[in-house]
């Protein structure tokens, strides 16, 4: 526990606007971009090792995912019949232009790499396809955690060192998660090694954003939020058991596939609430930067090794 | 001696001869409270009304900065029991007139019973790093001549990214329009050789337009004359190169701590960080290949 810092506001008045990002539309999407991207991957692998099942279900969920990605990005604007004017130009400082041309890249490419192997038809452009959207997919499932995290949410801001592996790990975990689900368990065998190994990389980095942040983990672990990642923990934890210790039972598999699909929405959704929490009260805003200062004045007078913390006036 | 404001507006691309950087100094210790900033930013600018309530934050009814309140007069009561003393009257602020003679009671506006009050009227920074620029995905924000920042409301498509990249909560969505609005230093009025709405309204000369540089020296020297006079709380906030928004378009001298008023201490430009970002993101997305690709093509049976 970090001690209760007194501090300064006007009226408990946040100092930050809260995003206007709703729920379900933008943790919605970060779910399904990370399922999407990871799918992609997936998808390469399965297709060029001969794993039709697999390929199939990958490509498939890939399209699925992006679509209702792109449904939900758009109802979230305030002006949806403006959505074009995102790739009206092209900014690395801004992770959501720079996701919007990715998408614009992408999605195509999914779809087309679903289309091609559904129909059969165009088998050579169907492989162009599928590698497309394996080389764009790891950047779709992961650029999210930049997006969030350059804001001045402290929340989002602060965790952004192992943002992007929680996202990437959450991706392959939702990936093979969908993998386990709809194939049959001697196919599915890469998707259940991605989804396990994605759900621990998901599970540790996780652990390790919430123990670096001190004082702004609060919002990472009270109320609901904090009881919606512990369901996440608990769920991909019981999907990790069941898809290496059930691999060979169709139902088992596919419960631990459906596990560990909703341990990532959950995880999503979690991160995105402690975000929203941290943005409301000035506390998470004004204590560690009181904190920044002292410590910067004390290193200033003292040298090197300032203490940390103290009583915030 | 302060420092050569940045310059922003070269860096965006407008040529040597672009005019000089203007913005806003805000002395706060001379301001009545009587919130005709907020009243001439609304009628020159057209924004609509932005809440007729009682909020219980004394004379405050607007709250804070947001899509409809560019300019938002803060009211703080200070209990002198509480709080101690009351610090010395600040001196006038006479910008080389001549000093008028001071109140038969020698009590100043700012001293009302056992209150004394603060009240500082804040806007939007027209940061050198600006957040809300930096990540505007259509480039909706940009740059003028004049090194402000500004929302071009034709192109805006309302994906709200900007209200959280800035740190200090001005920029705000309005409702049932959709669109990110703010303070655009009336761009409109300076480029036809005119000040601000706000800063012209102004009763007392606390909100002050100009160029930067000029103001800058000002309230340097403003500032010393207040802690000469024992008000040892006075400082400069956001003033100069040295903090985390690079330099600020408009800066302030307050009578308190920041965040008394509502500021943050030490805010950051979260763009900052972003190759920081950048590099770990490209790191997981190399992982996340790999691992995927190397478990579907290794281990065939």
């Amino acid at each position: 526990m970090v001690p209760e810092a007194t501090f300064s506001s006007y009226y408990g008045r946040p100092v930050l606007k809260e995003p206007v990002w709703r729920a379900p539309d933008v943790p919605g999407y970060l779910f399904l971009g990370g399922l999407a991207g990871a799918s992609s991957v997936l998808a390469s692998g399965a297709h060029l090792s001969g794993r039709r099942e697999l390929a199939r279900v990958a490509k498939s969920g890939a399209l699925g995912a992006i679509s209702l990605s792109a449904v939900a990005l758009i109802h979230d604007l305030g002006r949806p019949e403006r959505f074009a004017n995102m790739l009206r130009v092209f900014k690395t400082t801004s992770p959501m232009s720079v996701g919007s041309w990715l998408l614009a890249g992408y999605g195509p490419v999914a779809g087309a790499a679903a289309l091609c192997d559904l129909t059969g038809k165009l088998p050579r452009a169907g492989l162009a396809a599928t590698l497309g959207a394996g080389l764009l997919g790891p950047g779709i499932a992961t650029y999210t955690a930049a997006l969030i995290c350059d804001t001045a949410v402290p929340a989002w801001h602060e965790g952004r060192r192992e943002m992007p592996y929680v996202f990437a790990g959450s991706a392959a975990s939702a990936a093979g998660g969908l993998g386990l689900l709809a194939t049959r368990p001697p196919g599915a065998r890469p998707a259940r090694d991605l989804a396990v190994l994605g759900a621990a990389v998901e599970l540790v980095a996780k652990r390790q954003l919430v123990s670096r942040l001190g004082g702004l983990a609060e919002p990472y672990e009270a109320g609901r939020t904090g009881a919606i990642l512990r369901l996440a923990e608990v769920l991909a934890a019981g999907g990790m058991a069941g898809a290496v210790l059930g691999g060979r039972s169709r139902l088992v598999s596919a419960l631990s596939g459906a596990s560990l699909l909703a341990a990532s929405a959950a995880t999503r959704w979690g991160i995105f609430e402690a975000g929203m929490a941290s943005a409301r009260d000035p506390k998470y805003t004004v204590v560690p930067q009181r904190e920044r200062l002292t410590r910067r004045a004390r290193g200033a007078a003292d040298g090197p090794g300032p203490p940390r913390g103290g009583p915030i006036g | 001696m302060s420092d050569m404001p940045a310059d922003p507006a070269g860096r965006a691309g407008y040529a040597a001869g672009h005019p000089p950087r203007v913005g806003f100094f805000t002395d706060t210790s001379v301001c009545i409270g009587c919130k005709a900033c907020e009243v001439a930013c609304k009628t020159w600018n057209e924004v609509p009304e932005d809440g007729l309530r009682l909020t219980g934050m004394s004379y405050d009814n607007s709250v804070g900065l947001g899509a409809s309140t560019w300019r938002h007069v803060a009211f703080i009561e200070r209990s002198v029991a509480s709080g101690g003393t009351i610090p010395p009257e600040p001196p006038l602020l006479t910008g080389g007139l001549p000093v008028p003679p001071s109140s038969p009671e020698g009590g100043g506006p700012d001293v009302t019973g056992d209150i004394r009050w603060l009240m500082s009227s804040d806007v939007c920074k027209h940061c050198t790093e600006a957040g809300c620029l930096d990540v505007c995905p259509t480039g909706a924000l940009f740059r003028t001549e004049f090194g402000t920042v500004v929302v071009q409301q034709d192109v805006c498509n309302g994906c709200g990214y900007c209200i959280p990249a800035c740190p200090f909560g001005v920029i705000g969505r309005r409702e049932g329009d959709g669109r990110a609005w703010k303070c655009t230093l009336c761009y409109d009025r300076i480029g036809s050789g005119l000040e601000p709405a706000c800063a012209k309204a102004c009763p007392t000369e606390s909100i002050q337009f100009g160029p930067l540089d000029e103001l800058r020296e000002r309230a340097q020297s403003r500032v010393a004359e207040l802690q000469r006079a024992g008000n040892g709380k006075a400082q400069l906030y956001l003033d100069g190169e040295g903090n985390g928004v690079g330099g600020a378009g408009a800066f302030f001298l307050l009578l308190d701590e920041p965040e008394v008023y509502g500021l943050p201490p030490d805010p950051v430009v979260p763009t900052r960080d972003l190759p920081t970002m950048w590099r770990h993101v490209a790191l997981a997305a190399a992982g996340l290949a790999a691992t995927a690709v190397a478990l579907s093509l290794g281990r065939r049976r």
